[in-house]
């Protein structure tokens, strides 16, 4: 028995891949486990069904009896039970959304593929972009918000409108043609593509897997708005930045001109801080200098006196009061004139001594006395 | 094609480096001087961007041979 059931499981395994079923959910329940188990049944077929915790988690709640489903799934054999059933992977209401949702879980799974969904792609936006593109109508609202915006907010922009249908027959091609012209036109910073809200039909274009490859090949970083806040479109999954609104892409796009302000007047202080301190700086080099120069003529000055006093202790050596200081004595006669010689001195000549501290009067003695 | 107005990214930047220069305490005095008056220059370009307040709309248009061109935007 188990060889055989093994066998048919891998049989039904290894004959089909992934496939996207259609059905009414009946006998759903839940276990504690986690795990849904139900049946899922069209007017010719039934099939049981499982769908394990792990994939029906992100699931915001369970499908009630009755409900009509797509369920993406890998048909296999319960071997225990000799049971044919679908392992459930993803399951959608057909209600709301219903084959537009599977279009786009199915284009959502191909741009992951292709790692166009991750978010190490994402580029971030230029501080201060001076030409921005813009892939909407020419006549739409969504224009109409981001020109306000701009004008508020930061209009030293030049802001290049790329028209295209944005829905209806054509919006696709014209989507993507817009978009690829982007990428032709000279120093485009940015790119914001977009348009007002509209019923989920009318913002279809931009869940076009196609669309959605052509917002991911254009070079410059690019904000993708469509609608109004609610959904999410797969063009926001692969731009570089999901703005909720056409004007919250607008105030994306472009500095706080407050903030930038701020900064501006921040740098002209730090300008005229600048200036000063090397003013400063300047002043004070000058004060440096001008002690240097003090300092040296002072020192000119000063070797000068030093040489005069040399020159004055020289001087005062060489007078005679100097020598008499040192015990000599000069001899004059009654007339003053200097006594050198011997013969000078005749025998009775009154003369002067003439000492460093005063004169005494004096004679010669007699020959022969 | 190109743009006619100065950068303001361009003078953002270009004042921050004079800045930079100026708060270096080797710059001398007459180079100082200088690059305040550039500074002053560049300011005052970087505020007449900021206190600009008229938005440019253009539409781009393709003609048949391919080549791109635009015109202003009726608002």
């Amino acid at each position: 028995m188990a060889d055989v059931t093994r066998r048919a499981r891998q049989l039904i395994e290894a004959g089909f891949d992934r496939l996207w079923v259609r059905g009414e959910v009946t006998s759903f329940k839940s276990y504690r486990s986690g795990h849904w188990y139900f049946t899922l049944r069209d007017a010719q077929a039934q099939v049981r069904c499982v769908m394990w915790r792990g994939d029906n988690q992100r699931l915001p709640t369970s499908p009630e009896d009755g409900m009509e489903v797509f369920v993406h799934a890998r048909p296999t054999l319960w071997e225990e039970r000799g049971e044919f059933r679908l392992t459930v992977k993803q399951l959608i209401p057909t209600a709301e959304g219903g084959l537009w949702q599977l279009q786009l879980e199915r284009a959502k799974a191909a741009l992951e593929r292709d790692g166009l969904l991750d978010p190490a792609r994402k580029r971030p936006l230029p501080p201060y972009p001076e030409r921005i593109a813009v892939v909407t109508s020419p006549d739409g609202a969504a224009l109409r918000d981001i020109v306000s915006v701009l004008e508020r907010r930061w209009p030293a922009v030049e802001l290049w409108v790329v028209p295209t249908l944005v829905q209806g027959d054509g919006a696709e091609d014209e989507l993507c043609a817009a978009l690829e012209m982007v990428n032709a036109l000279p120093e485009m910073d940015l790119a914001i593509v977009g348009r007002g809200g509209g019923s989920r039909e009318d913002l279809w274009a931009f869940n076009s897997e196609q669309v959605a490859r052509a917002v991911a090949a254009v070079r410059v970083p690019i904000i993708s708005a469509v609608g109004h806040e609610t959904d999410v479109s797969l063009t926001d999954l692969v731009a570089d930045v999901r703005a909720p609104t056409p004007s919250a892409a607008a105030e994306a796009a472009v500095p706080d001109r407050a903030a930038t302000q701020d900064r501006v007047g921040a740098l002209a202080r730090r300008l005229a801080r600048g200036l000063g301190n090397q003013a400063e700086l300047g002043k004070e080099r000058l004060e440096r200098t001008a002690d240097r120069l003090g300092a040296a003529v002072q020192r000119q000055v000063e070797a000068r006196r030093h040489r005069l006093e040399g020159l004055s202790g020289k001087l005062d050596a060489l007078s005679p009061l100097r020598v008499l200081q040192r015990g000599y004595a000069v001899a004059r006669d009654e007339a003053g004139r200097v006594l050198k010689r011997a013969a000078q001195f005749s025998p009775g000549l009154p003369f002067r001594l003439e000492l460093a501290d005063g004169e005494v009067r004096a004679r010669t003695l007699e020959d022969d006395a | 094609m190109t743009r006619e107005k100065p950068s303001f990214r361009d003078e953002l930047e270009q004042l921050e480096a004079i800045v930079r220069q100026l708060e270096d305490p080797d710059v001398d005095l007459d180079r100082a001087l200088e690059l305040f008056e550039e500074g002053v220059r560049r300011l005052k370009v970087a505020r007449t961007l900021l206190e600009q307040s008229e938005l440019t709309v253009k539409r781009v248009l393709q003609d048949a041979d391919g080549t791109i061109r635009t015109d202003e935007l009726e608002r």
